[in-house]
């Protein structure tokens, strides 16, 4: 007998037949049935259908029927909480069976279920089961304190289980104590200044003893907790050392990596002169090595660790460098973090065998894999100064490949070397220069602009080649436009005769025909230091550089810390905080290495602490996001001793594929601008203040500064909702769309501006949604007839109907949406004001009101604060009005205005409101009264969008 | 904690789906399905951070395993906990695929009620899970209505116990046990035949078929431990043993291993689980005996002909036999035909795959064989150079290439009356190629 065959019926009508299997008398065909039901449910049927058929199998002696019923009454009990209720009964009997698989099986399974009214009768088997003779009904039961918690945090406190749990660390059964120690963990997550995981000497020792005996799994919960504790001095420190070590010879992968955190971790604690601390540092590297020999993802895991291992400390693995050698079936994620580590590890004592197998991978297939391969030779040749000139000789021999993506990675890492040794290599330029044609990737044009500019003075024809790139200025990406304006105003600099039209060019199109305000005020910077003082300008723009560090990509030290306390896990694998990926409250702490305070001397970074020179400066850390060298052009930019941690906004919106943060900010920004008039007599004022040796040339674009004072300054009128940047180009190769919904004359439309910030033309635009809670879906195709070249944008307007297909969202008024064009299909999405719903003849009968107003459980009425808004009822009346939310009454009592409006969605729910309006009082309140009780959040915010603007 | 786990066959259908949080919703199965099994270009992490959830997944033949999570879990837990679940699933029904999946999709809920709880992974032995999961085919049914008390608390006592791998009462007629030191060599050559790099990763695999609770006692040529023998010792003793043991890098122990003992002792004591397990993997770089050396020689004779020559010697005691040896020489893309000629064996060129794969059956040790061919190649204006993949090879030897010798296996078992000389125990070494390559 297979049971395959469960999942192929998909005839009509299965809901009913199931129905009756399920009623069936027989033993066998009941079992059938319920397997062909979670078939269903498995694949994404909706079977909820059958709720009560199923809920009414529960009562069985056979055990596998019995956890059939119990996993489809975990999915769906949510969604029919009332007659969840009718397994309340079966469950608390269970709990009493005599069977202790059965006792763990009921309260297992009664923790899964989120229904307030199930929760309720937990509590009691909750407690006996937490002191239950049988160890496996103990074990389960402290798992479900932390499942109660999740689900009713104040309940689990008021009853005491926090301390029963708190008990159980001091079990007899070693599984015991590790799943107590996870339940305590993780609540304790959710309350950061609790005291909850009250680690001392006498709980640490319980710990390191149930670590001997308890599973695999108990083990990493244990260490994982372990970790979380502060030592009292370096004796304890050590011994905890001592009595983790053994762990790193443990099969497990994780128990390895999870005993090296806490090693790392107490280490910092022990003085560096002690014979331990170097035998600790020699333990560690053998199994670190060993991990790299564990199936591919596992070895990810590791390396991504390893480096962050040896940035912290470098001498652990120094010796190692060969294992980290790629190999060359590698997948490739294993292969590119490998070479991270080669070139972290590289020193003049390997540097020549890194070289040769560095050369050998420059020649292999994948191209993400080769440019890494020849970034990391110029990074080489920056961090070991011997090997520089091997270097330089293996980029030019790889120049001449004329390997298109090669040649570029090789020029933007010799830009690199040239400013790491100035005035030592400059003789390569020439072959450079030869190169210049095939340069498309913004980088290496920026790149090959920089060296231009820099050694202008070298160069014949700078002044030529720099034009040929001033050409098509406005096609160029903006890094290489800011690169270019800075190359010709230092070539001006350098040949101020021959070169004064094309400064003046460049001046005018980064300040006149540009909209991106880098540009432009990087622009009037030099342009009016060039008009002030020239002889100051040139002090400026040809100041000496500082050397740039000679480890670039470095995690700056902050984050390195934290990320150290969280070996193991995925903060460590995306060298991100956990508050960078995690929502809500988990994860907001952020850990940090306890130093040794004993001796005195401060946590050093690794570099400092090995280099000679007592009074050197430590080096400059170049933060960097993702990208390999840290973009070191930035260094123009942002000064190089930024080393605050990257934002964890921005973080955020590198990584979700659909961030409300970055629409929600974006938006922001937008009603700051419109909404600020003194931005136009800001900029208007500023030429005002420039002195009159303001030179000839620059005229034509003092006049345009003045327009521009009175272009910004935008006229106040009705408010719009300001558009919000939907799908950020840089997530969607090149393709921008902002956009806002309206609902104009009772049509609702979707209005966006697609933008193309990429190299090549976009066409055939097509758009789709996905199921939604208003069932939205587009009226018609996407109107976007002609094709949208680079750097263009459009306009599209675009109609939704509202008989699409339903599927409630979270939030409500979310939208999830496709957007496809000739170059892949992109997906985000946005959120609705629910507003844009509301139809039309949405005013309901006063009698109607009062009647269904009544007719409402009160269970249904949501209220609200609508804070600081100073309008008066009649105003605010009028201005709701325009988004369809209706007065039907207003009535005064006792000096407060109550108004009742109304108000329908398209779906035809209706919405009653009574908004209390105080004179003199900002703040309104407002209770909401529907049938379905999920959209008054959405309304209310509404009601807050539209009062306040 | 591990938030769901999802198994898709090829096409991105779900075969299984269990979520064990609340903040992970059915969506999530359709955005792994979206972005990782349909991407359009392959994905190039093992870890994917998709609207801020991250899944985890491995594949197995055409399977896909994902476990999903909103939180900062235990990364390397998740990946250890997906390969457990393919052992497990193994373990009961065999190959992982399609169809085996479908016809125990039952008994793999059941499994993942089970060694899932709330996302913590619990006990995972297959030993222990089949003394009370046992609802599909290898077993009959038997319901746990009709255990006795006490089966009842010993399967609780031994899914909690500090001794979850082994369950009591375990008897044989014969005590028997198999040893299996299965070492794979790795090699990276130089063209110039300078060893880049090269090590040993074996492993150390049981097959224990043993009556009640043995307390099972494990020695090999350790050189800490032989060292430190050596020193009481007689120095002509310490000589020779020195000359035999050898430098393990590192190793790792099946949980059933007591740690601290080896960390304080060196000494490998433990209860063997019942059956077939991995008691150890090992390291080793030092002293390796390399059982092959590549010679190549390649040559390019104008822009459409290479000339490829390739010598293997073999370097063993000459009355050992290599198995299934194997040579692959990769050639380059634009091949138009191939002339090969070898000594022995047989040598064919597969245009499928690239390369010329010469096969040896048998070669014994301290011998010496050559192949040569010549490549034609199709003239192209490709700029890109042959990117010349390493050869490789592939064989099997009759020895242990890291040296590694086992001394010792002895069991007490105190309760039962039989010794250790009443064990029949066997000892065999394998040597593979790992990955076995020399640049040209």
């Amino acid at each position: 007998m297979t049971d395959s065959k469960y999942f192929t019926t998909t005839k009509k009508g299965e809901i009913f037949e199931l129905k009756a299997e399920l009623n069936s008398d027989k033993k066998e065909k009941k079992k059938e049935a319920v397997k062909k039901v979670i078939a269903s449910m498995t694949v994404g049927k909706d079977v909820s259908a059958l709720f009560p058929d199923v809920v009414n199998c529960m009562q069985t002696d056979n055990l596998e029927l019995k956890k059939l019923v119990y996993l489809y009454l975990m999915n769906y009990a949510k969604s029919q909480p009332d007659m969840a209720i009718m397994a309340v009964n079966t469950f608390v009997k269970d709990c009493e069976d005599p069977n202790p698989l059965i006792r763990a099986l009921a309260v297992r399974t009664m923790g899964c279920i989120r229904v307030d009214k199930i929760t309720e009768y937990l509590c009691e088997p909750l407690r006996k089961c937490l002191k239950d003779e049988d160890p496996y009904v103990r074990k389960t039961a402290a798992v479900c304190v932390a499942k109660l918690h999740d689900i009713n945090a104040q309940l689990v406190e008021d009853q005491g289980f926090l301390d029963t749990l708190k008990d159980l660390i001091s079990d007899s059964n070693p599984m015991v104590v590790a799943n107590a120690v996870a339940a305590l963990s993780e609540i304790a997550e959710s309350h950061p200044n609790s005291n909850l995981l009250d680690l001392n000497p006498q709980t640490i020792n319980k710990l390191l003893t149930a670590l001997n005996e308890c599973t695999e799994w108990g083990q990493i919960f244990i260490l994982d907790c372990l970790a979380n504790y502060t030592p009292r001095d370096d004796r304890e420190s050590q011994s905890i050392c001592e009595r983790v070590t053994p762990r790193l010879s443990h099969a497990n992968s994780a128990v390895v990596l999870s005993a090296v955190k806490v090693l790392m971790k107490f280490m910092e604690m022990l003085p560096k002169d002690l014979d331990y601390y170097g035998t600790l540092l020699k333990k560690l590297a053998p199994p670190l090595v060993t991990l790299l020999s564990a199936e591919p993802e596992l070895q990810y895991v590791a390396l991504r660790n390893i480096n962050l291992i040896v940035q912290r400390r470098p001498e652990i693995l120094k010796h190692e460098m060969k294992v980290f050698f790629v190999k060359y079936n590698d997948p490739i994620y294993v292969k590119l973090e490998k070479l991270d580590i080669m070139i972290r590890l590289a020193s003049q004592a390997n540097i020549a065998q890194v070289l040769a197998e560095l050369k050998e991978y420059a020649t292999e297939v994948d191209v993400d894999f080769v440019r890494k391969a020849v970034r990391a030779i110029g990074r080489c040749a920056i961090k070991v100064e011997q090997s520089a000139e091997r270097c330089v000789s293996t980029l030019l021999d790889l120049i001449q490949t004329k390997v298109n993506y090669v040649v570029q990675e090789a020029i933007v890492v010799i830009k690199d070397i040239f400013r790491k040794y100035p005035n030592k290599y400059e003789s390569v330029i020439a072959t450079l220069c030869e190169n210049l044609d095939s340069l498309d990737e913004p980088e290496a044009r920026a790149a090959m602009i920089w060296i231009v500019g820099e050694y202008a003075e070298r160069i014949d024809n700078a002044d030529e080649l720099l034009e040929s790139f001033l050409e098509g200025f406005h096609d160029e990406s903006t890094q290489v436009q800011l690169q270019l304006l800075t190359a010709i105003v230092k070539l001006f600099l350098k040949k101020p005769t021959e070169t004064q039209e094309l400064v003046q060019q460049v001046l005018s199109l980064a300040t006149q025909d540009s909209d991106n305000p880098d540009l432009r005020d990087r622009g009037y910077i030099y342009w009016r230091l060039l008009s002030t003082d020239p002889v100051a300008a040139k002090e400026v723009v040809l100041a000496e550089k500082p050397l740039i560090s000679e480890e670039t990509d470095l995690i700056e030290p902050t984050l390195l810390e934290e990320l150290i306390c969280h070996i193991g896990t995925l903060a460590s694998v995306y060298h991100k905080p956990p508050s960078a990926f995690v929502e809500g409250s988990r994860g907001v702490q952020h850990k940090r290495l306890t130093g040794n305070a004993g001796s005195g001397e401060s946590v050093e970074s690794p570099d400092t602490g090995s280099a000679a020179g007592a009074t050197e400066a430590p080096p400059a850390v170049i933060p960097s996001q993702g990208d390999l060298l840290g973009d070191l052009l930035n260094l123009d930019l942002t000064p190089p001793t930024t080393t605050g941690p990257p934002p964890p906004i921005s973080s955020g919106m590198q990584m979700g594929a659909m961030d409300l943060l970055g629409g929600g900010l974006d938006s922001l920004l937008g009603g700051d601008l419109g909404g600020n008039p003194a931005m136009g007599t800001g900029f208007g004022g500023a030429p005002a203040v420039m002195p009159a040796s303001f030179s000839a040339p620059v005229s034509g674009g003092l006049d345009d500064l003045f327009d521009l004072g009175g272009g910004v300054g935008l006229p106040m009128g009705a408010y719009n909702p300001p558009k919000t940047v939907w799908l950020p180009a840089m997530k969607a190769k090149g393709l921008e769309i902002t956009g806002v919904f309206v609902r104009r004359a009772g049509v609702i439309q979707m209005e966006m501006t697609l933008n193309n910030k990429a190299m090549s033309v976009m066409t055939d635009f097509a758009i789709q949604f996905n199921r939604n809670s208003f069932g939205l879906a587009p009226a018609g195709p996407l109107q976007i007839l002609t094709p949208l070249g680079p750097n263009q944008s459009i306009e599209a307007a675009l109609p939704l109907s509202t008989v699409g297909p339903v599927m409630k969202m979270e939030p409500l008024n979310n939208l999830q949406v496709a957007v496809k064009n000739n170059i892949d299909v992109f997906y985000f999405s946005c959120q609705y004001p629910i507003s844009m719903l509301f139809v039309e003849d949405g005013k309901m009968e006063r009698q109607v009101f009062l009647a269904t107003w009544k007719d409402i459980p009160n269970d249904n009425e949501a209220q609200f604060q609508i804070k600081d808004c100073h309008l008066n009822s009649d105003a605010a009346s009028n201005k709701l009005q325009s988004s369809n939310i209706f007065t039907i009454a207003k009535r005064k009592v006792e000096g407060q205005d109550m108004l009742y409006q109304s108000m329908k969605l398209t779906n035809g729910i209706w919405v009653l409101a009574e908004l209390r309006v105080q004179t003199g009082n900002p703040n309104y309140t407002i209770s909401l009264k529907c049938r379905a009780p999920e959209v008054s959040q959405c309304v209310f915010q509404n009601y807050e969008a539209v009062l306040k603007n | 904690m591990i938030g769901g786990l999802f198994i898709y066959n090829h096409k991105g259908e779900v075969l299984i789906s269990r979520v064990y949080r609340d903040d992970i919703g059915r969506n999530a199965v359709d955005a792994f399905r979206v972005n990782v099994i349909h991407a359009r270009q392959q994905v190039r992490s093992p870890v994917t951070n998709i609207a801020r959830t991250s899944f985890f997944h491995v594949k197995r033949s055409n399977i896909w395993l994902a476990a999903v999570t909103k939180q900062n879990v235990n990364a390397a837990m998740v990946f250890e906990f997906l390969y457990k679940m393919c052992d497990v699933m193994t373990a009961y029904f065999g190959k992982i695929s399609e169809e085996n999946i479908k016809n125990n999709f039952v008994l793999i809920y059941e499994l993942l009620d089970e060694i899932l709880d709330f996302g913590y992974p619990q006990n995972s032995e297959t030993g222990a899970l089949k003394t009370f999961i046992t609802q599909q085919g290898i077993k009959g049914q038997v319901s746990e209505f009709s255990l006795t008390k006490e089966e009842q608390s010993q399967i609780t006592s031994q899914v909690t116990g500090q001794i979850g791998w082994r369950r009591e009462g375990i008897k044989y007629r014969r005590n028997e046990l198999f040893l299996d030191v299965l070492e794979s060599v790795n090699l990276l050559m130089s063209p110039q035949g300078q060893v880049l790099s090269a090590h040993v990763s074996g492993r150390v695999v049981m097959k224990s078929y043993l009556s009640g609770m043995p307390e099972c006692k494990f020695g090999m040529n350790d050189k800490i431990v032989i060292d430190k023998q050596g020193k009481g010792a007689t120095t002509e003793d310490a000589g020779k043993s020195g000359k035999q043991s050898i430098a393990i890098d590192d190793c790792t122990f099946h949980q059933c291993v007591r740690l601290s003992k080896f960390d304080s002792e060196r000494s490998i004591s433990f209860i063997p689980p019942d059956g077939e397990y991995e008691l150890m993997r090992y390291r080793t770089t030092k002293d390796i005996i390399l059982p092959f050396r590549v010679i190549p020689l390649v040559r390019e004779v104008g822009r459409t002909k290479l000339e490829v020559k390739v010598v293997i010697k073999s370097n063993f005691k000459p009355s050992l036999l290599a198995q299934k040896i194997e040579v692959r020489i990769p050639t380059p893309l634009n091949t138009s035909g191939v002339q090969v000629i070898c000594m022995k064996g047989k040598a064919k060129y597969k245009a499928s795959e690239n390369a010329i794969v010469w096969k040896i059956k048998r070669m014994a040790g301290m011998k010496e064989s050559q192949i040569s061919a010549e490549i034609e190649l199709l003239p192209t204006n490709d700029k890109k150079k042959w990117a010349r993949p390493p050869i490789s090879m592939n064989f099997e030897v009759p020895f242990a290439p890291s040296g590694l010798k086992v001394r010792y296996l002895k069991v007490f078992e105190s309760k039962l009356n039989y010794s250790d000389h009443d064990v029949i125990k066997w000892v065999r070494y394998i040597g593979r190629s790992g990955i076995y390559e020399t640049r040209c």
